[in-house]
């Protein structure tokens, strides 16, 4: 029998919190899922910085690929006999959807950030690299990791195949969504799947939804909306995600000062400084390895780059204030040139983050096809975008809410000798707003 | 701080005027790939290179009153302007900006429609490809559109124009 088409003697099932049971008959992707590449996976939390707010979101992106395999699993079973749906494409889905994630570094957002990189880069190069997982998939047939890596890339020719994977209402977000409501323990995040993947239908280039399926929709949209402002978007976790990006910077600053020296040969960080990095290099950097650095990193003579790392290893983060760039450019460059005088350096602990800084999206309607949105489909056959139908996801979808905010160490503030330089600093925070705990 | 935002309303700001979601997507990952450092992250999407992050920063940028939206209902879809304001003017001069000169390249792409921009970017979101492959890319991933072969060899005779360094 073909590789292809082998089968376990028995179906495996992983217990799973948020599906109940993930179901594994393919050889292909139980070797899959033993692969070293995927099994590096478990090293890397979902959520990043999240648990510093939801102290339960300490699941891993092992977990979150497992979940949208079986989301697939269960929309292709679905699927079987439906017109359109080419079950040839099946084994392919259902690699994609299990590798999607494959190229996330450990805390990706602010790696990618600062290092200037891309985990759909390393997804690819892993997929088609020199890698047990590329040995798999060609052992399939030869040139179908590369096809996998198309359909993950949103690139290959079949869209009906990449609109599974990765659309607006996908089996990706739909994982998430579940399994981050899950692990944060939030009551919001909760949207009927099952009717989803009841309503879902194939047409020729996308998965449209039954029109009797719109409110399961709606709830699904609301559920997006609520987890982005509850839980993606949350301050204490940007806090964080700050003090992260600024240890970094930081690193890499130090690194490229020729005349620092380094306690501890930042060995596993080097090629990301210099910006070189190999998939090689890349994959040995987890999560664990970056905690082992930022807890050595405490005792380096650098006093920023120890204080940074002792924030973040025992969460001692920033406060912050609603900022609006608008009404408060003069008072935010006043309040720099006061940080310098009081000898804190404003380029760490002086900052301003945006909504746009954050890797999760609201539903769009793509009025002007900027995207692809939610089709419903209707008794006539016809296809309607969701918000022309749907009065409540209309009202999410006009809203625009976006926020920045300035983060500071309230607790060097409070320690600044200088009085007169004191007060102004604190007179300006105050004048923005309260000033919010990060507890 | 905001500097990527002030480098958007750099580009707002020499245009005057755009129009169009899709077209104003299209331009900046145009000279993206002409080396201007806008630093939204791109991906492809059913009508080729699209970056959620632009889509947030725009809206950041209206919602502060630097740069004005106007919605125009035409006859079956709506169409979006986009010009800068007094405030986001002021807002621009508190920056020195680094970057390169990109008034020429800026005309080109607004004298293009976005179904064009949608067949140049998506050429270019393949530059790793050989010349028949890109081609070859863009009839299995865009059938729909039905780019005619005119349509492609003037969009590579444009990319030639722009000068990108592939």
């Amino acid at each position: 029998m073909a590789y292809k088409d082998e089968q376990l003697n028995e179906e495996k099932v992983f217990k799973d919190p948020v599906h109940r049971y993930v179901h594994v008959k393919d050889q292909v992707i139980w070797d899959l899922i033993a692969a070293p590449e995927f099994q590096r996976l478990r090293r890397i939390k979902q959520l990043g910085t999240t648990n510093y707010t939801f102290h339960g979101a300490e699941h891993s992106r092992f977990n979150h690929s497992l979940g949208v395999y079986e989301i697939v699993r269960r929309i292709i079973y679905n699927f079987q006999d439906r017109p359109h749906w080419n079950n040839d494409e099946r084994l392919l889905c259902l690699c994609a959807a299990l590798l999607h994630d494959l190229g996330h570094g450990p805390f990706s957002h602010s790696f990618e950030k600062v290092f200037k990189l891309d985990h759909e880069h390393f997804t690819k190069e892993i997929i088609v690299g020199d890698t047990q997982i590329n040995k798999i998939l060609e052992k399939v047939s030869p040139g179908f990791a590369r096809k996998v890596a198309d359909v993950i890339a949103k690139t290959y020719e079949d869209q009906l195949v990449v609109s599974l994977i990765s659309s607006q209402i996908d089996a990706d977000r739909m994982d998430y969504l579940q399994r981050d409501a899950y692990f944060t323990g939030v009551s919001y995040g909760h949207f009927d799947m099952e009717r989803i993947l009841r309503v879902m239908r194939p047409i020729e280039d996308q998965v449209v939804i039954k029109s009797t399926g719109m409110h399961a929709v709606e709830d699904y949209i609301m559920s997006r909306y609520q987890m982005y402002w509850q839980v993606y978007f949350h301050p204490v976790t940007r806090s964080a995600e700050v003090i992260l990006s600024k240890i970094l910077h930081r690193a890499k600053y130090l690194f490229e000062t020729k005349d620092f020296k380094f306690k501890l040969e930042p060995t596993h960080f080097m090629s990301f400084f210099t910006g070189n990095v190999s998939l090689e290099e890349y994959l040995k950097l987890d999560e664990s390895i970056v905690h082992y650095y930022f807890q050595l990193w405490q005792q380096e003579d650098d006093e920023i780059l120890s204080d940074l790392c002792e924030r973040f290893m025992n969460r001692r983060l920033f406060k912050y204030i609603e900022f609006n760039p608008n009404l408060q450019m003069n008072e935010w460059m006043e309040l720099y040139r006061l940080f310098q005088s009081a000898g804190i350096d404003p380029e760490y602990y002086l900052v301003v983050d945006s909504s746009s800084d954050l890797p999760y999206d609201f539903y769009r309607p793509g009025e002007e096809e900027e995207r692809l949105p939610i089709h419903l489909l209707m008794p006539n056959k016809g296809l309607k975008e969701l918000s022309r139908h749907s009065d409540i996801v209309e009202s999410i979808s006009g809203k625009k809410r976006t926020d920045h905010k300035l983060y500071f160490p309230m607790d060097m503030l409070d320690a600044i000798k200088d009085e007169t330089v004191k007060a102004k600093i604190k007179e300006i925070l105050h004048g923005q707003g309260e000033i919010e705990n990060v507890e | 701080m905001l500097n990527n935002h002030a480098k958007l309303m750099q580009f707002f700001s020499e245009a005057n005027e755009v129009v169009g979601r899709k077209k104003l997507q299209k331009m900046i990952y145009i000279l993206q790939k002409c080396k201007v450092p806008f630093e939204e992250k791109y991906q492809f999407h059913f009508y080729g290179p699209y970056s959620e992050e632009l889509t947030l920063r725009v809206e950041e940028l209206c919602n502060l009153g630097f740069v004005d939206e106007v919605k125009e209902n035409k006859s079956n879809y709506y169409q979006y302007h986009y010009s800068v304001t007094d405030a986001g003017e002021s807002f621009l001069k508190q920056f020195s900006l680094d970057m390169p000169d990109f008034t020429e390249k800026l005309a080109l792409l607004k004298g293009k429609s976005s179904r064009f921009l949608e067949l140049v970017s998506t050429m270019l979101y393949f530059d790793n490809l050989p010349k028949d492959e890109v081609e070859e890319k863009i009839h299995l991933t865009k059938p729909k559109q039905k780019y005619t072969v005119e349509e492609i060899s003037e969009a590579w005779a444009f990319i030639d124009r722009l000068v990108i360094d592939n």
